[in-house]
């Protein structure tokens, strides 16, 4: 009986022990970085190239967490940077082209993004495109929108303030942070905290038992596909602020950056393990890493080979872990 | 009676064939890519003179080869993210050789082995220590193309050696890449076709277990599906390499994404165990021929990528409708 209980209980509580490790085995990596890279430079340990840092991160950072969701249901989402892109552009567009008040071009530009991402959503669950295809198609299709749309032209000059989204503080603390943290929370207790959350994972784990479990698994991937585009709209919106200017090829590549922030924070890219907490920790350490670096002279292109190195060791490092672990039972 | 009975079934197994061959991916691009030339040559008929169609082949030729070793590693159910890195790091190497003096068949084979010898790395982390080929591509697409513009600064590299240009030689007057083009579909095609390695790559990308227990190795075949990858992308990156008088050292942006989708457009499906070359090389050609369309047709090219975006979601789309239909079918 307990041998059976035992045989029950232990893959769960292996698994969380997994996740913990995997996270553990980040928070050291992050430790040693920051103490190594604060003896290498004055100014990287300073509040103000912290809070900077964050204000870079945050765009990333609002991607990475509905990409959590995706990867945690055992999917992919290819097409954010490219939605963010469009959104960019359907801001600038539908207010200097089509005339539009700001505050309601931030609206259409909003609800694009959800649209991009609902679209995702509902060719991979009503026509059962796999999400790799799917937002790989989307990925080029999005983009290109945002290219034919744009006619290579960039938007320029908005008002005052627009700006208080990307270059503004509250309380002394980057906006864009602020929303990051706020996303980050709300994100966090619906993973771990409530049964859409539960679901999630069920869902990586074995979508067919989900299925059958009565899980309405269509619904809740449309949700977070959805989800996924909303976010890249805002983040788009943040960048747009930030840099006062919109052109076409924002956020390339940017789907790469949050993929890497997700896994390197142990999301399986299988799906059914994650947490937000992991992608928050991986989201930091890419971030100052790069930052880090910079600082102390490497140039900004060698400091995503660093990255890159980072991401296969801690995935190679977890997976000895997890291997040597269970060679000893 | 005895002898009729085959002849029968030859007979019904060749319509079968030909409806086999007609309702193939193949023949539905090849169909497209016809239609493309009809139509758009209808409007402006310089589209289908000889020089714009030798140009869009000659351009595209290396995206088509890389697409072969794509196909086949998508075949046994994994990716290549860094493919565009890789091929970028190469041509300049290639490059660097060829103009610090060394043999131009030098220049021309050291990145086929290296391209080989990071193959066989990845592949190694892939088969044996079982990490994703999506995570670790997408890891090593940072290192190559960091490594690539730290080390270079994206400079250009010119004064090529005359005889460097491999791409711009010919074959019994044909243009080289398109050679390369059609030799490499072929020999691919046949070798996945009818060698018993070629059908492990198909085994193992529709179930590694069932695989397993017939025998195949799934680390032997996943190392020699990437080694074999790496060899299509060293020639893709000399065509790449040798096809313009200088070489910019920087990685070509979405060449990644250029050749997954002709590799998915070709009707190799993202999971594994299905597909051919043969496809991915039409689907090359047909993205290009759209590509090159759009200007003949005053359709700015900014349009494009919205282009190739439809075109991959349509395939994709009837792809699963045929998929689909044939499974009611029974």
């Amino acid at each position: 009986m307990t041998g059976e209980a035992r045989a029950v209980g232990q893959p769960l509580a292996r698994l969380r022990g997994l996740a913990f490790r995997h996270e553990g085995v980040l928070l050291t990596i992050l430790v040693a970085a920051l103490g190594v890279l604060a003896l290498q430079s004055d100014v990287f340990l300073t509040a103000d190239n912290l809070l900077n840092q964050g204000r870079l991160m945050a765009e990333v950072g609002l991607v990475a967490l509905p990409m959590t969701f995706v990867i945690v249901t055992g999917g992919i989402d290819l097409s954010v940077g490219s939605v963010l892109g469009l959104c960019a552009i359907v801001l600038g567009y539908s207010w200097k082209n089509l005339g539009l008040p700001l505050e309601g071009a931030i609206v259409v530009a909003l609800a694009t993004g959800t649209a991009a991402g609902f679209v995702n959503g509902w060719f991979i669950t009503r026509v059962r495109v796999p999400p790799l295809i799917m937002t790989l198609a989307t990925l080029a299709l999005y983009r290109g929108l945002a290219e034919g749309i744009s006619q290579a032209h960039s938007v320029r000059g908005y008002p005052d303030w627009f700006f208080v989204l990307g270059q503004g503080d509250v309380l002394g603390v980057p906006t864009q942070l602020w929303i990051l943290l706020l996303a980050l929370i709300l994100c966090a207790v619906a993973l771990a905290r409530t049964t859409f959350g539960r679901a999630l994972y069920a869902i990586g784990h074995n979508e067919v038992a989900a299925r059958f479990s009565g899980i309405p698994v269509d619904r809740y991937k449309l949700a977070i596909y959805t989800f996924s585009g909303f976010m890249a709209g805002l983040a788009g919106c943040i960048f747009v602020s930030r840099v006062s200017t919109t052109r076409s090829d924002m956020g390339t590549g940017l789907e790469l950056d949050a993929i890497a922030a997700v896994v390197l924070g142990g999301t399986s890219i299988f799906g059914g393990v994650g947490t937000i907490a992991g992608t928050a920790i991986g989201l930091v350490l890419i971030q100052l890493l790069k930052n880090g670096l910079a600082l102390t002279g490497v140039k900004g292109d060698a400091t995503i080979v660093v990255i890159g190195t980072v991401l296969i060791l801690s995935i190679l490092v977890t997976n000895f872990v997890q291997r040597r672990q269970e060679g000893d039972r | 009676m005895a002898t009729t009975a085959p002849q029968v079934d030859t007979a019904s197994a060749a319509t079968a064939a030909l409806r086999r061959i007609v309702g193939s991916q193949e023949a539905v691009l090849f169909l497209a890519i016809c239609l493309l030339l009809v139509v758009v040559g209808g409007i402006n008929p310089r589209y289908v003179a000889e020089r714009n169609l030798e140009s869009m082949l000659l351009g595209n030729a290396y995206i088509a080869v890389a697409a072969i070793g794509m196909s086949m590693l998508i075949i046994s159910g994994n990716i290549d993210i860094s493919v565009g890195s890789l091929i970028g790091v190469l041509a300049t190497i290639s490059g660097t050789l060829a103009t610090a003096g060394y043999p131009i068949v030098v220049a021309w084979l050291v990145p086929l082995a290296l391209s080989m010898l990071y193959m066989a790395l990845v592949g190694a982390i892939v088969a044996y220590l079982r990490i994703p080929s999506i995570v670790v591509t997408l890891g090593m697409l940072s290192i190559l193309k960091g490594g690539l513009i730290s080390a270079t600064g994206g400079t250009w590299i010119s004064n090529l050696p005359a005889g460097y240009h491999l791409a711009q030689m010919q074959l019994l007057g044909l243009p080289m890449p398109v050679c390369f083009m059609v030799v490499l579909t072929a020999a691919a095609a046949l070798w996945m076709r009818y060698s018993a390695a070629g059908r492990a790559v198909y085994a193992v990308g529709g179930n590694a277990e069932a695989a397993r227990l017939a025998g195949i190795s799934r680390e032997r075949t996943l190392m020699m599906v990437f080694i074999v990858h790496g060899l299509f992308v060293g020639i893709a990156s000399v065509l790449f390499a040798t096809q313009l008088s200088i070489i910019q050292s920087t990685v070509p942006p979405n060449l990644e994404l250029s050749i997954i989708t002709a590799s998915l457009v070709g009707g190799v499906s993202i999971l594994g165990g299905t597909g051919t070359v043969i496809g991915s090389t039409l689907a090359a050609i047909l993205i290009a021929a759209i590509g090159s369309s759009l200007i003949f047709v005053n359709i700015s090219p900014y349009w494009l990528r919205a282009v190739q975006g439809i075109l991959i979601l349509l395939t994709v789309l009837a792809d699963l409708m045929r998929r689909r239909r044939r499974a009611v079918r029974g």
